[in-house]
């Protein structure tokens, strides 16, 4: 299970209010995609369910608990860039994580260990299709390859949720249409909860089983930073969706303030 | 800009400067010699080679040691002593200033200044405190050369995307964790490139230690023989001295290339 509820949820940097009165709940195992012009706080939206930034009201729950304000094991994360580490070899980039989990002090696994953790990393690998490519380092891979690691890596710990940055932003048509094809069964055999922050319209409705629209629906000529983005459309796509989606709640009316817009 | 010599002809190229030079050389030595049969100032090669032999395989008529070998394990003693705890004091402090917001705030700005002290300024204070033997030269040369690692692996650990940090730890990493896996090894190759940086001044530390106070060492001999105008000893020298920190330099490029391949995949050479 991985539902995650934002409670009005406001996020100010000082005077700058980037976020205001944010309430969604998220189902467990759905795809959501966040869209919105840029500075409407999609990045944001998505540290805060990453912990790497809270709320400065309302709070943020992973079913239905509030959770440690820094980046943990349970919520997985794709960037667009560096998200690989380039000083490990393919194999080591997902098999580090198991060495995160298994030793904290020396954070290294030897012998019968070292070889079970191997076989997961090797079945991860494979899955994403760059088991020729193991011994390679990030720097001899493509874009896309890049990416197809950074998502074994970002799964080896089976996180709860899921989080992806724009994640294909950088690559080519093609190269994107094949990482579509790609995470979607991912997405269904493993069962978690996607948040895939994207500008692409056409894969934002091709991907996920719910669209969000960040944007700002006020705007105060005399003082932009007053007004903060909020949910302007919230769609559901599930209709004539090929994936069934369990416990999936049905999409509330759009947000009725579109403002002076 | 688009002509790249071939490996043979590179080498070629690089030896042409030091052919120049030698030519040079001779023929200045050569001219003083016509005009002055005493002159010391340029001693012609054969002079210096004999020196040299005469420093490197004969024992000393007083002491019995062969010169140039004492001086030479004193002096590589003094300095990979000081670089190696220097190292240690960058990599250790550096990690944990660069990575540890709440260090970085703590130690970052006295480092900063500690770093701008003249070495050389405190040299007299060292030989106060710690006496003329080798503990004041190996401080002088950490002295020198610590701060500086120490900023530069910290504002290099800082430079490292945030993205990573933030990726380690949804992979489960603790905060040492990330530093022994995700940060150390990728500060390697700036620390080996940093070290060799340094090369050149921990050598000119050590030598200015020992001219002051030492009774053996490179710096001691070519300030010692100095008096005298003794230019065959003091060229070859250092020739020597020049040598050994393109030695070192060389030796810590190939084990940096050897041990983090994925840093120079990028590097055409």
């Amino acid at each position: 299970m991985s539902a995650l509820s934002f409670r009005n949820v406001w996020v100010e940097y000082g005077s700058q209010i980037v976020l205001e009165r944010i309430n969604i709940e998220i189902a467990s195992g759905s795809f959501v995609s966040v869209v919105g012009p840029s500075g409407a706080g999609k990045s944001t939206f998505l540290r805060l369910i990453l912990g790497q930034e809270r709320p400065s009201q309302g709070a943020v729950l992973l079913d239905g608990e509030p959770f440690p304000a820094e980046p943990g094991p349970d919520r997985g994360i794709v960037f667009q860039r560096y998200s690989v580490f380039p000083h490990l070899t393919v194999l080591g980039n997902v098999l580090v994580s198991h060495e995160f989990e298994q030793r904290p002090f020396t954070a290294r696994l030897f012998g019968a260990a070292r070889r079970r953790a191997i076989e997961k990393s090797e079945a991860m690998i494979e899955s994403v299709g760059l088991a020729e490519h193991r011994d390679k380092y990030p720097s001899a891979l493509s874009g896309g390859m890049q990416q197809r690691l950074a998502i074994a890596q970002a799964l080896a710990r089976r996180p709860r949720v899921l989080l992806l940055d724009e994640p294909f932003g950088a690559l080519d048509p093609g190269t994107r249409t094949q990482m579509h094809a790609l995470i979607k069964p991912l997405w269904r055999d493993l069962k978690m909860t996607i948040v895939m922050v994207t500008h692409d319209i056409r894969e934002a409705f091709g991907l996920a089983t719910r669209l969000i629209a960040l944007d700002h629906p006020r705007r105060d000529p005399q003082a932009q930073e007053r007004y903060g983005a909020k949910i302007t459309y919230d769609l559901d796509l599930t209709r004539d969706g090929p994936a069934p989606v369990l416990g999936f709640s049905k999409p509330r009316p759009p947000t009725a303030n579109y403002g002076s817009s | 800009m688009n002509i790249a010599p071939a490996r043979g002809s590179r080498i070629l190229l690089a030896a042409i400067p030091f052919f120049l030079i030698v030519v040079v050389y001779i023929i200045g030595s050569a001219e003083r010699r016509a005009a002055n049969p005493d002159d010391k100032l340029l001693p012609p090669i054969s002079e210096m080679a004999e020196t040299s032999k005469r420093l490197a395989t004969e024992p000393d008529r007083r002491s019995g040691e062969y010169v140039l070998w004492t001086d030479t394990t004193a002096s590589l003693q003094r300095l990979l002593l000081g670089l190696g705890i220097s190292t240690l004091i960058g990599l250790s402090f550096g990690l944990t200033v660069g990575l540890l917001p709440i260090a970085g705030a703590s130690f970052g700005t006295i480092v900063a200044v500690i770093s701008m002290i003249p070495p050389m300024a405190v040299l007299p204070i060292l030989f106060i405190v710690f006496g003329l033997g080798e503990l004041s030269k190996v401080m002088l040369i950490i002295i020198g050369v610590a701060p500086c690692l120490v900023r530069d692996i910290s504002i290099e650990v800082q430079g490292l995307p945030r993205e990573q940090m933030v990726k380690a730890q949804t992979l489960g990493a603790s905060t040492w964790q990330v530093a022994i896996r995700v940060v150390l090894p990728q500060i390697m190759p700036r620390l080996i490139k940093s070290v060799r940086l340094m090369l050149g001044p921990a050598f000119l530390f050590l030598i200015s230690a020992e001219a002051i106070a030492a009774d053996v060492g490179l710096g001691y001999r070519i300030f010692l023989v100095r008096r005298y105008l003794s230019m065959d000893v003091i060229l070859p020298y250092v020739a020597w001295i020049t040598l050994l920190a393109f030695a070192l330099d060389m030796l810590l490029g190939l084990f940096a290339r050897k041990v983090f391949p994925w840093a120079y995949v990028e590097e055409p050479r």
